[in-house]
């Protein structure tokens, strides 16, 4: 341990920033760059359907049904059973599956990580009810949980997306819960009490930003999981509804002619895989590129 | 402990420590009694712990490991975790205002305001996601109502004060780039953020390469000169204590045998622990044939302490009394007091 000129120089030479070191181990991760590469790729592409998009995605043109792929120029990736345009519906569903994905993954890490850190920090009769409740959630299968709720509560974007984020939100709190369980004995929780932090600061400013990493891996993992859960709604008929698309109701719509157009159901469910599997590849290299026993190394 | 010889030589640097400044006590602790509760039994960690600290002073805590030191400092603060500790009796006073009847938000108010502490890890005493400026700007805008933007300046002249090099640098950076002598500067910079009336130490510099620990010692002393500060240093090492001391209590099995100035306790001590404590400390003038006097036996188990004094079992001058009768705090004249039945002479 030298002390200050040692110090000052370290400091003056390699000036690393924690965020690029971050980045560096993340880009060496081949799977997950791909994965990066292909949820921006898919966010991009939704962002901006509207200038992309060759047509209206609901604009029917009956002289041109079931055109296969590259068939016709103006319709790249062919037309269904309406004369919509696939392209441009894969494109419009890609918003409503991204954007149910996010709002759900948001609101599943926000519930999560409250029902966590309190459950947590505080202990006792507090952290009993909470994990009971969290046991009792995880009873219910998922699927059947949405559904039942899926039959109350009008289908809007809104709302798919919150019931998919309130039913999947026990992992997160368990995950978290675990983090706080162990980060709340070291010594810098005394030390910021012994300053003055009341419990709510030391949950929110002090251990919350200590559990972001696996956070924001769970909440990558998440987003794949709640676009997967809104296709399955789609697809049972309680999610997105016509005339509006999305990757699910697009398959159901397909489901009738598949064995004579099979590309109208490949199409979005190879667009769910991509999805899927990149946020899922994503999630794997922030794992790697944010574990605390890498990041001690130089 | 081989920092001996040089703590010495340094006190004769910083000036006599012994001129304690006179007045009205500023934290007064009475009787207090902390025990644990656990699996092996009801474990009495402090039993009627008492002392008082005047204002600019320094009380030297000392004793062995499993004394009660740490539960004492960390009693004052309310710190302590409960259960499994349990806060029996006592008072402390602070100001005349007693912190164990404040509600929980009353004392938070008071830590890091009033009273702050330091503790002997700096490497894990620091939250290592967040920047040492955000660290220290917290207490500033908590305690102090401060603005951001004058929270960020303020930063930067406590980093300074503490002599950080570069602090405009630091503050943006994160602990785990600082080295250990450097982020106890950093916990100091953030204890007098608020200039606190009394700073807890415990084992400041423990963890720290004897050069640090020298280093660090002297910026504790000046800063406490410099704002006034009363300080109760806790710690194993009697250099440390020689060093930066006023007067000196020492803890033996939860209780104090042992409280005088600091003088007095190196010149004249009165309690056979005390004695024994001293004798212990290696001395570079001693040759290398003589052996290292230690006290004989071990601490007794807190479980299972004797009547009488808990000392008596290592005992040199012990008398058949001191099996039987616990020996209280006496006066020994010159605010010299000891708990023995059969005090060594002065």
């Amino acid at each position: 341990m030298t002390d200050a000129p040692a110090i000052a120089a370290s400091l003056a030479t390699a000036h690393e920033s924690q965020a690029r070191r971050v980045l560096k181990r993340f880009v060496h991760h081949h799977l997950a760059l791909v994965g990066g590469c292909v949820v921006l790729a898919l966010c991009l592409a939704a962002l901006f359907a509207p200038a992309i998009a060759p047509h209206d995605p609901i604009r029917l043109d009956t002289s041109f049904r079931f055109l296969a792929p590259f068939q016709n120029p103006a319709y790249l990736l062919g037309t269904d059973e309406l004369g919509r345009d696939t392209l441009s519906r894969l494109l419009y569903g890609g918003r409503i599956s991204l954007t149910v994905g996010l709002v759900a993954m948001a609101t599943t890490v926000l519930t999560g990580a409250v029902i966590g850190i309190v459950s947590g920090y505080l202990g006792g009769w507090v952290d009993t009810v909470l994990m009971r409740f969290v046991d009792t959630m995880l009873c219910f299968p998922q699927v059947f949980l949405l559904l039942v709720v899926a039959a109350f509560v009008p289908p809007t974007l809104l709302s798919i997306s919150l019931i998919i984020g309130l039913t999947s939100w026990m992992e997160v709190a368990r995950i978290v819960r675990s983090e706080i369980l162990h980060l709340k004995q070291q010594d810098f929780v005394q030390a910021a009490r012994a300053l003055g932090a009341g419990g709510g600061r030391i949950m929110f400013r002090e251990l919350l930003p200590n559990t972001m990493a696996p956070i924001l891996v769970a909440a990558t993992l998440k987003v794949a999981g709640a676009v997967l859960m809104e296709s399955y709604i789609s697809y049972l008929g309680y999610g997105v509804q016509p005339p509006l698309a999305s990757w699910g109701n697009m398959l159901t719509n397909a489901q009738g002619y598949f064995d004579t157009v099979p590309w109208l159901a490949i199409l979005p469910g190879v667009m769910i895989t991509c999805t899927v599997m990149g946020f899922n590849f994503l999630g794997d290299g922030l794992r790697d590129a944010l574990d605390p026993r890498l990041r001690m190394e130089g | 402990m081989t920092g001996t010889a040089v703590a010495r030589g340094a006190i004769t640097g910083s000036g006599e420590p012994a001129q304690a400044a006179a007045g009205e006590p500023l934290l007064r602790v009475e009787d207090l009694q902390v025990r644990f509760r656990t699996a092996a039994g009801i474990l009495p960690a402090v039993d009627g712990v008492g002392f008082e600290l005047r204002s600019g002073e320094t009380l030297g805590l000392v004793g062995e490991s499993g004394s009660g030191k740490t539960v004492t400092s960390l009693a004052l603060l309310r710190l302590l975790e409960s259960p499994p500790a349990e806060i029996r009796a006592g008072r402390v006073l602070l100001e005349g205002r007693d912190l164990f009847t404040l509600g929980e938000r009353e004392m938070a108010d008071v830590r890091g305001r009033d009273a702050s502490m330091i503790f002997q890890e700096p490497m894990t005493s620091l939250n290592p996601v967040l920047s040492v400026g955000y660290q220290i700007a917290e207490p500033l805008v908590r305690h102090l109502g401060m603005s951001q933007a004058a929270a960020r300046a303020r930063t930067v002249e406590l980093l300074e004060q503490v002599g950080i090099p570069n602090p405009a640098r630091a503050a943006a950076d994160y602990p785990h780039r600082l080295s250990g002598g450097m982020r106890q500067r950093v916990m100091i910079a953030l204890a007098i953020a608020c200039k606190p009336k009394v700073l807890v130490a415990d084992e400041p510099t423990t963890a720290l390469d004897v050069t640090i620990q020298a280093q660090i010692l002297a910026l504790l002393v000046d800063l406490q000169q410099a704002l006034g500060m009363s300080m109760l240093l806790i710690t194993h090492d009697l250099a440390v204590i020689a060093e930066t001391a006023h007067r000196v209590a020492v803890m033996y099995a939860g209780r104090i045998v042992e409280i005088a100035p600091v003088e007095a306790i190196f010149g004249a001590p009165r309690h056979p622990y005390t004695k024994g404590l001293l004798r212990s400390i290696p001395r570079i003038e001693r040759t290398r044939e003589s052996m290292l006097p230690e006290i004989p036996g071990t601490v007794p188990s807190l479980a299972a302490l004797p009547p009488g004094c808990a000392f008596v079992d290592r005992c040199p001058r012990a008398l058949e009394r001191c099996r039987t009768d616990r020996p209280e705090l006496a006066a020994m004249g010159h605010g010299h007091r000891a708990s023995c039945w059969n005090p060594a002479d002065a």
